[in-house]
């Protein structure tokens, strides 16, 4: 097997001084690929990309973007090596506008991004819209798309999410995946961590379950969903 | 005709004197504001800075005097000012590189940020007065003004004169300039962006790449402008005593409390309403009464709410009164 | 060396410092007065109780306020209401309209809280309490501004105020207390459960503001006229020179009449101010052990597990908050009892906010003994740093030409250095050692 794109390998840590919360665990994610992690509450899914993006102490393991150690960068650094991340909560400007949120996302950009701000807009058209309105001032999706919209800008080799569907009603999270599956079909890794498992793994190409900071199950995503075991002990059967 | 003398009073009394003096505090305010928007904490050294800055200024004033240039029928301080708000600038941002920054990246609480400008507070107080002495200081110079009464009885007509004095209109037409090119500044360039960014949610900052030592530089290159600014046409307008910067303070703070900590927007809003019920109500309206009302009317005393000693109680009150019904002020601010 | 043992060595320093200022002139900073040593003594014990009310707040609860002078300025004013004998005729000519007058601004404000409790409606409840305001306030002028005139005409050069009810002076000193609390009680109620940095401007604001009141309201303790002649807790010295038997006593002792008299008295003001702080330091002491004690250090330290645990924190800092101020007050009153007249024009937050917050902080920022230990050592400091100063800029400029007028801004100007040494000390502290000479447990 040839060496991922990002890969987070054997990966051991926790946050500062504080004790282990990830033991040997391993993500990796390819091009044109979505690579999920889930599990369940407490198992540690978004520390595990948090150790990938280089934001708690990895103690042994090593994380590689583009067969480059990137172990030791900060988070700063690894956003000018090509990792775009989108954070959980508080994920946007609120008192600016959709496209300063947008050009800020832009902000490590020395060249021209009008093109990417086209592509941008392209992407999620109702950000188009609303472009000169604040950003605080759209709706729960909307600035979901906002925030996405906002970590593309940098033009990402890699795009992470941290549960990007976490508070929106089921119709939104339905097109918000589907963004995010237009987004994987432009050739754009993705590495996202997700509460609602079952959808996840529907348009996953490969699946993580995570329990206990250990890796449980790794698979495709329709593996995984037809597993026994995933089901039995998360899915709800 | 009575009524024209009447609103030719209340110009020459109130709105003129208020507007000149809501535009110095909204500049002030605008300081408090931003450190608050980016440093996130109240500084109390913000007075002194403003002192410190118009004292260099009025250093420079005398010796281009002494040189003999000056400008026409501006005041000669208007030259000195670039050399009054370079040298702020130095101050503060050494200021920031021995005091502050220790502090931020110890992560410490905004109570300790807040105690250790009131340290700094103490230094620059010491090192103004050190300079330049703790007494009154007048430096003002060039034409007093810009339409005296009697030209406007004449003009007009009226019994009433307007006086328009020099030190009111620079101050009204330097605020405007300022405050229009701090607010391109921070909507149209992409510092000024980063800047916003920074204040609106600092984790995302540093995710998109904005390096926080270069914004809180640029912050305190901008607040030293603002205070040197406000300073220097505070000082224009009345005069320069060191105590009195200090005691700036409470309507300044007042003012970018009651618009809304961190909002700029808010800081020139508070600015003008601190600066207005202040005139008003410390403003002995016996004249104005005196052509509005019929004779039999005509009040016996001053008609005055306050006397003009009570001009902090007038900012303090309006303070205490948004901090109870609105903390948040008018213009949303950051944080309760 | 134990740490009990290192503290009990800072106080004893202390104690040398005073002991050589009272001996010797060496190092060209002592005096070798036991006059002198005694004056810094006695505004050292004041300093310490404020200190220990200021640690209450900060140490114990985090709460920065700023405005300890007006604090201070009120147990000052109780002393000219409560000590002072009453103006003759100024009660029936103006001092009842005055006290109606009060009354009925008071009634305002509780009109207008009750307009607000009472009403609803986003457009007629403001509305209505503006117009509360305003009736309220123009009634309030009208039943004062007689009476304030009335009182003010009597015999303006030497009394025009009030004066006061001509009870004991120590009585003043409690009294000066509860007036502070009062008004802390006000501003906490505003200010606490807010940001931080809302105390801090608010109390700034209010001491500024009790100050301004103290300057300009003549009627009621003679504004910048100032009151002296304030009674005394101990015997005047002219009495003592009298006396024929404390002349023979003092004699015995080697001293002439006139000195002993005055270190008499002194020594009068030190037993007396040492018990209020030894009262006040044991209370304080006791508060910090207790539950009450260990709930509030808990609330500093963590707020937030604070509030969920179910603690009232803002009513626990409320308390402690009008606590701390009260003993400000305390101090305050004792302070003008010793100079014997109150002088408005001489409060400055600098010296009465500011230099509280260094003793605080040198002397250990949350325990009670480094709080009085700060009040001590930093009041020495700040009277010998003029000299220092002085002495600084005489060694700077020596080489300078005598008329030179650098050298003579520069001498002139020595005095403001406190405020930048003070200024520099506390940074440093903060910065370097911020738990102080003696930390907390």
């Amino acid at each position: 097997m040839s060496e991922p794109f990002l890969i987070g390998e054997n990966m051991t840590g926790g946050y500062g001084k504080g004790p282990d919360i990830l033991h040997d665990c391993t993500i990796a994610v390819n091009p044109g690929e979505i690579a999920v992690i889930v599990g369940p509450n407490g198992a540690g899914k978004s520390t595990a990309m948090k150790a990938v993006f280089g934001m708690l102490t990895v103690r042994s393991g090593s994380v590689r973007l583009a067969g480059e150690d990137i172990t030791q960068l900060s988070p700063q650094d690894r956003v000018v090596k090509g990792m775009g991340f989108v954070p959980q909560t508080s994920n946007i400007f609120a008192s600016m506008t959709v496209e300063e949120n947008l050009e800020m996302g832009a902000f490590i950009r020395t060249d021209d991004f009008s093109e990417t701000l086209e592509q941008v807009y392209h992407l999620f058209p109702i950000l188009k819209d609303k472009r000169n309105q604040a950003a605080g001032e759209l709706s729960g999706g909307q600035r979901q798309q906002v925030a996405v919209g906002r970590a593309l800008m940098t033009k990402p080799k890699v795009l992470m999410l941290d549960e990007p569907t976490a508070g929106v009603s089921p119709i939104v999270m339905d097109e918000l995946f589907d963004r995010i599956i237009e987004v994987a079909r432009t050739g754009l890794p993705i590495l996202m961590v997700e509460q609602n498992a079952k959808q996840a793994l529907e348009i996953a190409d490969k699946g993580y379950v995570l329990v206990q900071g250990r890796n449980a199950y790794t698979g495709t995503g329709q593996d995984l969903l037809a597993d026994p075991g995933v089901r039995k002990s998360f899915l709800g059967g | 005709m009575d009524f024209l003398n009447a609103l030719v009073a209340l110009s020459n009394f109130v709105l003129i004197p208020g507007i000149a003096y809501g535009s110095q505090l909204a500049l002030g305010a605008l300081g408090v504001t931003l450190i608050y928007g980016i440093l996130r904490f109240s500084n109390f050294a913000h007075g002194d800075t403003m002192a410190f800055g118009t004292m260099v200024t009025i250093l420079f004033t005398w010796w281009f005097q002494s040189l003999g240039i000056n400008a026409g029928p501006l005041p000669t301080a208007l030259l000195a000012l670039p050399f009054g708000i370079l040298a702020t600038m130095a101050l503060v941002v050494a200021t920031d590189r021995a005091v502050f920054k220790f502090y931020r990246q110890q992560k410490a609480k905004p109570v300790v940020f807040v105690m250790v400008s009131l340290g700094v507070m103490f230094m620059m107080n010491g090192l103004v007065r050190f300079i330049i002495g703790p007494g009154d200081q007048r430096f003002s110079d060039g034409e007093r003004f810009i339409i005296k009464a009697r030209t406007f009885k004449q003009m007009t007509g009226l019994d009433e004169g307007l006086a328009i004095k020099t030190s009111q209109g620079i101050t009204v037409v330097t605020a405007i300039i300022v405050v229009a090119v701090l607010f391109w500044f921070l909507n149209k360039t992409r510092t000024g962006k980063s800047m916003r960014a920074y204040s609106d949610n600092e984790d995302l900052a540093l995710l998109s790449g904005i390096n926080p030592e270069r914004v809180v530089i640029y912050t305190w290159l901008i607040v030293a402008l603002l205070a040197t600014v406000a300073g220097t046409l505070y000082g224009l307008d009345k005069s320069f005593k060191p105590f009195t910067y200090f005691q700036l303070l409470l309507p300044i703070f007042a003012a970018a409390i009651v618009g809304g900590l961190g909002s700029p927007l808010g800081a020139i809003a508070g600015g003008f309403v601190i600066a207005m019920s202040e005139v008003i109500i410390t403003y002995a309206w016996k004249k104005v009464a005196q052509y509005l009302l019929p004779e039999s009317m005509e009040p016996d005393g001053l008609v005055q709410l306050l006397s003009t000693d009570y001009k902090f109680a007038v900012s303090f009150a309006i303070l205490i009164v948004v901090l109870l019904f609105k903390p948040t002020g008018i213009f949303k601010g950051k944080a309760v | 060396m134990t740490e009990t043992v290192k503290h009990t060595l800072l106080f004893v320093a202390v104690g040398l410092l005073l002991l050589l200022e009272g001996t010797t002139t060496a190092f060209g900073v002592f005096s070798g007065s036991w006059n002198s040593s005694l004056t810094i003594l006695n505004m050292g014990l004041i300093s310490a109780i404020m200190a220990l009310g200021v640690n209450l707040q900060w140490g114990f609860a985090g709460l920065f306020n700023v405005g300890i002078m007006g604090f201070t300025a009120l147990g000052g004013l109780a002393v000219v209401l409560i000590a002072t004998p009453a103006t003759p005729g100024a009660w029936d000519a103006g001092g009842q309209r005055i006290l109606l007058a009060l009354i009925l601004g008071a009634t305002t404000i509780f009109g207008a809280i009750l307009v607000y409790h009472k009403m609803s409606g986003k457009r007629t409840r403001p509305l209505a309490m503006i117009a509360v305001l305003i009736v309220g306030f123009f009634i309030y002028r009208g039943v004062l501004d007689p009476g304030v005139e009335a009182v003010e005409s009597i015999n303006p050069a030497l009394a025009g105020n009030i004066g006061g009810l001509g009870l004991p002076v120590l009585l003043a000193w409690p009294v000066g207390g509860i007036l502070a609390a009062g008004v802390a009680w006000v501003i906490g109620k505003t200010a606490l459960g807010l940001r931080s940095d809302y105390l801090a401007i608010a109390t700034l604001g209010i001491a500024e503001i009790i100050l301004s009141v103290l300057k300009n309201e003549d009627w009621l303790s003679r504004g910048v006229k100032n009151v002296v002649g304030l009674p005394r807790p101990v015997p005047y010295e002219v009495d003592l020179q009298n006396n024929p038997d404390f002349v023979e006593q003092a004699a015995a002792w080697g001293f002439d009449a006139t000195t002993a008299s005055t270190l008499y008295v002194k020594l009068g003001y030190s037993l007396l101010f040492t018990a209020v702080l030894l009262v006040l330091l044991w209370m304080a002491q006791m508060a910090l052990k207790s539950p009450w004690g260990r709930m509030m250090r808990a609330i500093r330290d963590n707020e937030v597990a604070a509030n969920a645990m179910g603690k009232d924190v803002t009513s626990r800092h409320l308390q402690i908050f009008i606590l701390g101020s009260a003993i400000c007050g305390i101090a305050g009153a004792m302070m003008t009892t010793l100079d014997s007249q109150l002088t408005p024009g001489t409060y400055n937050p600098l010296r009465f906010t500011f230099l509280i917050w260094v003793m605080v902080i040198v002397g250990g920022s949350g325990n009670n003994f480094g709080a009085v230990l700060g009040g001590l050592l930093v009041w020495f400091l700040w009277i010998k740093v003029e000299p220092l100063g002085l002495m600084l800029m005489d060694i700077l400029t020596a080489g300078m030409a005598e008329d030179n007028g650098l050298r003579v801004h520069l001498l002139e100007s020595a005095a403001h250095m406190r405020l930048f040494t003070m200024g520099l000390i506390l940074l440093l502290v903060l910065r370097f050692s911020p738990r102080g000479l003696i930390p907390e447990k």
